[in-house]
């Protein structure tokens, strides 16, 4: 019986499979969430009748695997979402078309010092985002922790074991704004503030709403953010705040017309109203919270929202995106080995160092802080030299496909290196710490 | 076996169809879709054969580190989910007990919950700043970190899977025949001794399903470590290499491959152990164990514990229930206002998501339980060569991460069209359901194998003799003999089917398509569509807990009236 019942079902399934999407449709891919998706999709529904907006939501990696893997013709239309370095590898493939005529030029042609639109003209800038930290007002009450302010602030003791943020190799939001510390502070001065306010974290996450979702629910007291996620928790009545530091960027969010897809011609309507006076003014809706393109002459602001123009001229980087994009591989690599997989011994040895500082204070030894300089050295000294990472030939073998045995030995090998002189450095800094703070007796 | 000494030689050609049948399907969707992806492993840059991958695998402390980390955790949860599962099977099972159907169906909550809202949940409640913990800090001034690392890992695991032992359990523990503990209590064992010598060994084929089934899967999960943050596990390590944008890592598949090995030499260890017993017995449906009454104190001892062991395991229910109807909840015990208002959402716009996981889910269980019984068939009552490989080959989907096959999906299916049809196959929601049916198999096949170990070969034989030919003697005898072994199987692999996710996303081509995980997952993904999402988790919860129920009542009834028929 089991059997006829499964031969029916499936009958009656493949005549239902049949029904695809008809002419114009216009398939969004978006890692967005769905209050923005579907605040656009009625709009732009409302002004074109005729035109069907269908929201295809999968997260970035998913999406980019997707559209490679589909036949030319079959393919959504359009691609719409955060992380420049998705778009980067659907351009590398050949996967973007360039459609610069949906570009809205009233729009500034950069935002500090960085390029709205693709140089190369494959995706452009639909609004802007800023990184900075968030915080949960009840939990920092609770522990009795002031407000932070600037990213120095984080290195605090005490704020070790509340910090969250999403590793830079799965989020290219968290990329961006590691990039911007060390780019404003330098290579080694933006490690060493790096690590050590990573020695204070409580948890690398995965994915990067992970973060706002834990300083939301309380979870973690605060969180290393993209603006829009933490405004749009504290528009909807969570107990959060937001800041920008001073050493910030402001960057793009993105939208691309996908090579072969079903439906260009509408697609560029799409995309176009996404630019357009009514599409940015959508921006400013409390769930959405992001911030516009378009200078606000043009639009109705509420009271109070912050100004894209001026936290770029406020920010002390200048942004410098081709140095950003030549070092990626090395940087999130390194904060993997570092950080991310030795989160445990960091912490053990940001503790120990934070002990012995506090006992070093009340009785001050010359030996002891002697030993806590050496400490603080191991542990927080990036493994790979300012000299190294501008080495061409260096950077050229991140590059390299790894499908070659050679090249990946020679990856893993640094990997493995950096790995366990990470470890090694971390038992051996607090070792040192914990016999300053013996010293401090 | 003793089975296959029995019947020597394969008597026509319907075995080997149905060899040949199972073999195409697993072939067509598991191992050539899965194959396109991980041969990177084992090739270079120019498409040469080579294992220095391997080399540089091993070479890899992280990875070192990540295999014995994994391994730990999935021996320490076998052990855990053991201590939950088998006084929860044994009470129920053996005692006059109130409420044990719903006890048995409440023990199967825990499976339906996808693992990052599971552990979202979990985290409001046994978090840093979960409502345990703020109690604990108010009242007593310190806090338990149940939920970090390795050993939050196994915590939220062993209350996620004991439902796959327990489930097993049960269905092993009703099978066994009455007169076999008669014999024993005659020859003067009681208590523990009895449980011990006579009725866990002879459960010891549904135990042995349930606790592999755990550990493999353990071993192989992605999920929850992932959202609690452990990175050094083999599965995070796997998909983190997999899914880095733009980067194509070799060693990503290695690690697949690796688990792959691992996971079937797990299976075959179960296998070995299993070897050489029997575990048929020749009377059914008569008389099973004998329901004993509890004296007034073992009662209470046995509902306070069960009580204890329900609470914990279903703490993530209570989460969502509770996010489902909170306004705001924020660092506090509890949420601080309440609205329905999240549930108006969903059933406004997330009806069809209900409709398309039932249909989804019942037709891949549908297909496993087929497929689970004719491969249990072939390996326990046929010779032909080679059919153990059915089982590890159906079994290696269990270490594929969704995202491996359903890529696999995309990249073979790539241009075929719907027979009959212009209609893309990837444009299509049967790629999804056959996703399901392949990566839920292994559930099915364990509780199938474990029913038939139990059925004795002679109750065959006798039909046969009596003039019934092969195919009804299948339909007739062994198929409801086997239906309470069948039914877990079916329960798992729907019960499961439903959370799935990982292939979810990648296949679902289009919103109407989409099941209750990916809209849950959508919801999830902004602050102000937690409550949604919830309440969507919750639906999920309530429509595939009723399928279950209802699942057990009809076994139940059908037993009842067998009973009935033989008494009569």
């Amino acid at each position: 019986m089991q059997r006829s019942l499964f031969t029916a079902t499936a009958a009656a399934a493949l005549a239902t499979a049949c029904l695809t999407a008809q002419a114009g449709t216009v398939t969004v891919l978006t890692s967005f969430p769905k209050e923005l998706t579907t605040a656009y999709q009625k709009a732009f529904e409302a002004a074109n009748p005729g035109i069907k907006i269908e929201i295809l939501n999968k997260n970035t990696t998913a999406s980019v695997a997707y559209v490679r893997e589909l036949p030319e013709g079959q393919r959504p239309d359009v691609m719409w979402a955060s992380a420049p370095d998705a778009f980067e590898v659907l351009s590398s493939f050949n996967l973007l078309q360039s459609a610069p005529e949906v570009v809205n030029k009233s729009a500034p042609a950069k935002i500090g010092n960085y390029p709205l639109n693709d140089p190369k003209g494959m995706y452009y800038g639909q609004a802007l985002a800023g990184y900075g930290i968030s915080w949960n007002t009840r939990y920092l009450k609770a522990h009795k922790l002031a407000e932070p302010r600037e990213w120095t602030d984080l290195l605090k003791p005490e704020y070790f074991g509340h910090i969250a943020i999403s590793s830079p190799s799965r989020s290219g939001t968290t990329q961006l704004t590691v990039e911007t510390i060390l780019q404003g502070e330098g290579w080694e001065k933006g490690w060493a503030q790096l690590l050590e306010m990573m020695g204070n974290a409580a948890a690398v996450t995965d994915r990067s709403f992970a973060v706002p979702d834990g300083v939301n629910n309380g979870q973690y007291g605060i969180g290393i953010v993209i603006d829009f996620l933490a405004l749009a928790g504290k528009y909807s009545g969570y107990p959060v705040d937001f800041v920008y530091p001073s050493m910030t960027a402001v960057v793009p969010a993105n939208i691309a017309l996908i090579a072969g897809a079903k439906n260009p011609d509408e697609a560029k309507k799409f995309m176009a109203y996404t630019m357009s006076v009514p599409g940015q003014q959508l921006l400013f809706e409390p769930k959405i919270g992001r911030l516009p393109i378009l200078p606000y002459s043009m639009l109705k602001a509420p009271a109070g929202y912050p100004v894209p123009q001026d936290i770029a001229k406020r920010a002390k980087v200048q942004f410098d995106s081709q140095l950003s994009g030549a070092r990626y591989p090395v940087v999130i690599s390194l904060f993997d080995q570092m950080v991310t997989f030795r989160l445990k011994e960091l912490q053990a040895a940001t503790k120990a160092i934070h002990e012995a500082t506090r006992a070093l204070k009340a009785k001050p030894n010359a030996r002891g802080s002697e030993l806590l300089a050496q400490a603080r050295s191991l542990a927080y000294t990036p493994l790979v030299g300012a000299e190294n990472v501008k080495n061409p030939e260096f950077l050229e073998l991140f590059r390299k496909s790894r499908r070659d045995v050679a090249v990946s030995k020679q990856l893993t090998g640094l990997e493995q290196m950096w790995a366990d002189k990470a470890r090694a450095n971390y038992e051996r800094a607090r070792d040192l710490a914990e016999q300053a703070r013996g010293l401090a007796k | 076996m003793q089975a296959a000494a029995l019947r020597p030689g394969t008597a026509g050609p319907g075995p080997w169809i149905a060899f040949g049948l199972i073999l195409a399907f697993l072939l067509l969707f598991l191992i050539l879709p899965v194959g396109t992806v991980i041969y990177t492993a084992f090739v270079n840059e120019v498409g040469g054969l080579t294992l220095g991958h391997f080399a540089n695998f091993f070479g890899q402390g992280v990875f070192r580190e990540s295999f014995f980390n994994s391994l730990w955790v999935a021996l320490a949860t076998t052990f855990f989910a053991s201590v939950i599962a088998v006084p929860l099977a044994y009470l129920t099972v053996r005692f006059e007990f109130r409420g044990a159907l719903l006890i048995q169906t409440l023990g199967v909550l825990p499976l339906i919950m996808p693992p990052f809202v599971g552990a979202v949940a979990l985290q409001l409640i046994f978090g840093r700043s979960g409502s345990v913990n703020l109690l604990l800090d108010d009242w007593l001034g310190f806090t338990i970190p149940i939920m970090d690392g390795l050993v939050g890992v196994t915590f939220v695991e062993s209350i996620h899977y004991f439902p796959f032992i327990l489930l097993n359990l049960v269905a092993a523990m009703r099978n066994i025949d009455g007169a076999m503990e008669e014999s024993a209590l005659n020859l003067g064992a009681r208590g523990w001794r009895l449980f011990r010598r006579v009725i866990f060994p002879l459960a010891m084929p549904g135990y042995l399903a349930g606790a592999a089934l755990v550990f493999v899967k353990v071993f192989d999960d992605l999920g929850t470590p992932l959202v609690m943050g452990v990175t050094n596990m083999l599965a995070p390590q796997a998909y983190l290499r997999i899914t880095s944008v733009g980067v194509d890592d070799p060693l990503g598949y290695v690690i697949s491959v690796i688990m792959i090995a691992f996971s079937i030499l797990a299976l075959w260890l179960a296998a070995r152990v299993m070897k050489g017993k029997d575990y048929a017995t020749l009377q059914k449906g008569g008389s099973a164990l004998q329901k004993r009454r509890l004296t007034a104190w073992e009662s209470a001892l046995a509902y306070g514990w069960i009580v204890l062991i329900l609470l914990v395991t279903l703490a993530p229910h209570i989460g969502i229930l509770l996010m489902s109807f909170a306004k705001v909840w924020s660092f506090s015990v509890l949420p601080d206002a309440y609205t329905l208002e999240h549930y108006v959402t969903v059933f406004a716009d997330a009806n069809h998501m209900i409709g398309n996981t039932l249909l989804y889910c019942l037709l891949a269980a549908g297909l496993d339980v087929v497929i689970g019984t004719a491969i249990a068939y072939l390996i326990l009552r046929t010779q032909l060569p080679a059919r153990r490989w059915l089982d590890y080959l159906a079994s290696a989907a269990l270490a594929i991460p969704g995202l491996v096959l359903a890529i696999g999906y995309l990249r073979l299916f790539k241009g075929v069209q719907l027979p009959f049809t212009e209609t893309p196959l990837v444009g299509t929601w049967v790629l999804i359901m056959l996703a399901y049916a392949v990566r839920r198999l292994p559930y099915a096949l364990r509780s199938c194998m474990a029913a038939l170990q139990q059925v004795h070969v002679s109750l065959e034989e006798a039909a046969q003799s009596l003039g019934a030919t092969r195919l009804s003697t299948i339909r007739r005898v062994m198929v409801p003999l086997m239906a309470g072994g069948i039914l877990a199987g079916f329960v798992t692999s729907f019960i499961t089917a439903a959370v799935e996710l990982s292939a979810t996303l990648l296949l679902a081509s289009t919103e109407s398509q989409a099941p209750m995980s990916y809209g849950i997952y959508l919801y999830m993904q902004s602050i102000s569509g937690r409550g949604p999402g919830a309440a969507l988790g919750v639906l999920a919860v309530v429509v595939v807990g009723l399928g279950t129920y209802l699942s057990h009542r009809f076994v139940e009834r059908s037993r009842a009236t067998v009973q009935a028929k033989q008494e009569g």
